[in-house]
């Protein structure tokens, strides 16, 4: 390029070659911020690491009630997990139905709107589920979790302690956790069905498939591993989900599996919500060594997630 | 879509049959309810239920068994729709009723300074927090997400780098805000000690959550900008730098705009992470990097804990506010991705 040549030269600031200094200052600008993403999540494992050491062998005091770091996260193990499977199992099958409903049954016009009535329900901040949760959902759903008791209390899930007297169980809070990762697993699964070749369906439909038999044998083996990365997503988000568990949930630090039971260990997350006002140093190393489970936990759920979604992308491809 | 109007041989039922059967089940179900006195939701429930029974035992009496399959999916996919729904409408219901009588012009403009027991109180000193962390915590996010997603739509192209940070980004949107709340607390107290607390570390942690969903939408709304503009740009002799602020930022602005706000809406509700790093205070804190600093969703949970019913009258308040502000960033962006709607075609 000559220095006659370009109209560029002219507007600029006349210095010699300056869009070749300006384009390479942009571009180590640019890779600077894409980096600075990396060393976010690497800063992310070393801070918490840094702070929360010594919460993983401290001295037995700290632990109270218990003595060692390994049996104070039990509890609270037992419950996250508990929780989360409430959480998926429940909203699964109406994620599913509804991002069926919204790709494949709804009227045309009608799915956008739909669409968007799933998304405002990802758009209700946790701390207002929370506060339903507590207050009107709890409420409501006690007498069936005392009917649970009733008929399912040989179970280790719904026996043999007594059934919660306000509803404010492990369960309840399960069931808010699944309508809060209902959106996501809605909008992932339904990305996937909407995905499916057009000219599979009707092939489908032209040889007398009805509507259900089209959906099972062209759309659903075709969105197989989208929906188990939607489903993944879906249980890292209820993994740490906190203020739904830390406002629905009366707790105790007693281990146990019944989740209808007058009270329950709190969830990670939540027991960092919870705790977190009146700890000591000790405490709040502890705290944070805690967090660094959950982060680990949630992201290797997340890391697997989008690793099948992405080997499903690259299946696709070809 | 379906099949009503091919040509089949086996006999259907008629196109008005589901509704005829629907009001069925509604009366059928109406009968026990007004007898044992059941409230709409159970009388709901028990007419879904015959009608999920007796639709697809019709249909196998006339159309036979596939058929009926398909009219049991059909009516289980509707259910679940509505069930799903069912929630958002109670929480807005709850929200809004509860949260109507508490708000008045004292509850948007005072503050809980020497507020003892069941005196009014308000919340203009969450509001602000809210809105310096919020601030922040955009200002801290936008740059480095838009950047980033020019990186990896105009330099990155298809490098191992850019993969890894594209794919690293989506494992991010997937972080606990709890422990982004940590993360924050941990840095700022290895630096200041161990009672540092500030609305800045809020912001830092919001901003965590708030990256790659601005990096993912920006990126996005990037590739949509068609090439044809970037090279006829390029022919111009116009340097790559200003090919991507004059041509693609520009053409892309609406989209990109959007994004931010939808991020803005979905950051603002975040309680656990400021309630670890922010912390909470009764009056107005200004000062972002100085002092616990309560914001809106912090003020709602505090109120809650609370567990006295002024404190939940306060927390309903509080939570109208808060819904509102969320549904106004999710219409602005609505509008703005309206206005500047991408052009395709040109």
């Amino acid at each position: 390029m000559t220095a006659t040549a370009s109209p560029e030269r002219t507007e600029s600031t006349g210095k010699p070659r300056p869009s070749q200094r300006g384009d390479r200052a942009f571009a180590a600008i640019v890779r600077v911020a894409a980096f600075m993403i990396l060393a976010a999540l690497v800063a992310v494992f070393v801070f918490l690491a840094i702070e929360g050491w010594s919460g993983f062998t401290d001295v037995p005091e700290t632990y109270a009630p218990f003595t060692s770091f390994l049996t104070y996260i039990e509890p609270l193990v037992v419950s996250t997990i508990l929780a989360s499977a409430i959480a998926v199992i429940v909203a699964v099958p109406f994620s599913i139905g509804i991002a069926l409903f919204i790709s494949h049954y709804a009227p045309r016009r009608l799915s956008a709107v739909l669409a968007y009535l799933v998304d405002l329900l990802a758009a209700v901040p946790s701390v207002v589920f929370g506060l339903w949760g507590g207050r009107y959902l709890a409420a409501y759903l006690q007498p069936m979790q005392v009917w649970l008791h009733d008929h399912f209390g040989f179970l280790p899930f719904f026996g043999p302690g007594p059934p919660t007297p306000n509803g404010r169980s492990l369960f309840t809070a399960g069931i808010v956790l699944a309508i809060m990762i209902l959106p996501i697993i809605t909008a992932i699964t339904r990305e996937v069905f909407v995905q499916t070749p057009r000219l599979h369906e009707e092939a489908a439909l032209a040889l007398g498939a009805t509507r259900w038999e089209m959906v099972r044998y062209a759309v659903l083996p075709y969105a197989r591993s989208g929906m188990v990365s939607a489903i993944m997503l879906g249980l890292g988000r209820a993994l740490g989900e906190t203020m739904a568990v830390a406002m629905v949930l009366a707790t105790t630090p007693e281990t146990t599996l019944n989740v209808i039971g007058v009270a329950s260990p709190p969830t990670i997350a939540a027991n960092i919500a919870l705790n977190y006002k009146e700890a000591t140093p000790q405490r709040q190393s502890l705290l944070i060594a805690t967090g660094l489970v959950l982060f680990v936990a949630t992201f290797l759920v997340n890391y697997v997630a989008r690793w099948v979604a992405g080997r499903n992308a690259r299946k696709m491809a070809r | 879509m379906s099949g009503a109007a091919m040509q089949i041989a086996s006999p259907r039922l008629p196109r008005w049959a589901p509704g005829l059967v629907g009001v069925m089940a509604l009366a059928v179900a109406g009968l026990p309810a007004i007898l044992s006195g059941w409230g709409v939701v159970a009388w709901l429930l028990a007419a879904l239920l015959v009608f999920a029974v007796a639709m697809p035992l019709w249909s196998r009496l006339v159309e036979g068994r596939r058929a009926a399959v398909d009219r049991l999916v059909t009516t289980l996919v509707w259910a679940s729709f509505v069930f799903a729904v069912s929630p958002l409408i109670w929480v807005l219901w709850v929200v809004v009723s509860q949260g109507l009588p508490a708000i008045n012009v004292d509850f948007l403009t005072t503050s809980m300074l020497n507020v003892i027991g069941d005196e009014q109180g308000g919340i203009y000193h969450a509001l602000l927090g809210t809105l310096l962390v919020t601030l922040a915590a955009t200002i801290i996010s936008v740059p480095i997400g838009i950047l980033t997603a020019i990186y990896l739509v105009e330099y990155g192209a298809r490098s191992r780098a850019a993969r890894t940070i594209t794919f690293l980004v989506d494992v991010m949107t997937g972080i606990p805000s709890i422990v982004a709340g940590l993360f924050a607390l941990s840095l700022f107290v290895l630096i200041f000690g161990p009672a540092y607390r500030s609305g800045f570390g809020g912001a830092v942690a919001l901003s965590l959550l708030m990256i790659p969903t601005v990096v993912r939408s920006s990126e996005e709304m990037f590739r949509l900008v068609p090439s044809d503009l970037r090279e006829a740009s390029y022919a111009l002799g116009v340097p790559k730098w200003r090919t991507i602020l004059r041509v693609v930022l520009p053409t892309s602005i609406g989209g990109v705009v959007t994004g931010v706000v939808l991020a803005i809406s979905r950051v603002i509700g975040e309680t656990a992470p400021l309630l670890v790093v922010a912390g909470a205070t009764d009056g107005v804190n200004t000062n972002l990097f100085d002092g616990r600093m309560t914001t809106l969703p912090v003020f709602i949970f505090s109120q809650y804990s609370s567990s006295t019913p002024i404190g939940y009258e306060r927390a309903w308040g509080g939570a109208l506010v808060l819904i509102v502000l969320v549904m106004v960033l999710n219409l602005i962006a609505r509008i703005i991705g309206r206005i500047f709607a991408p052009a395709k075609g040109h």
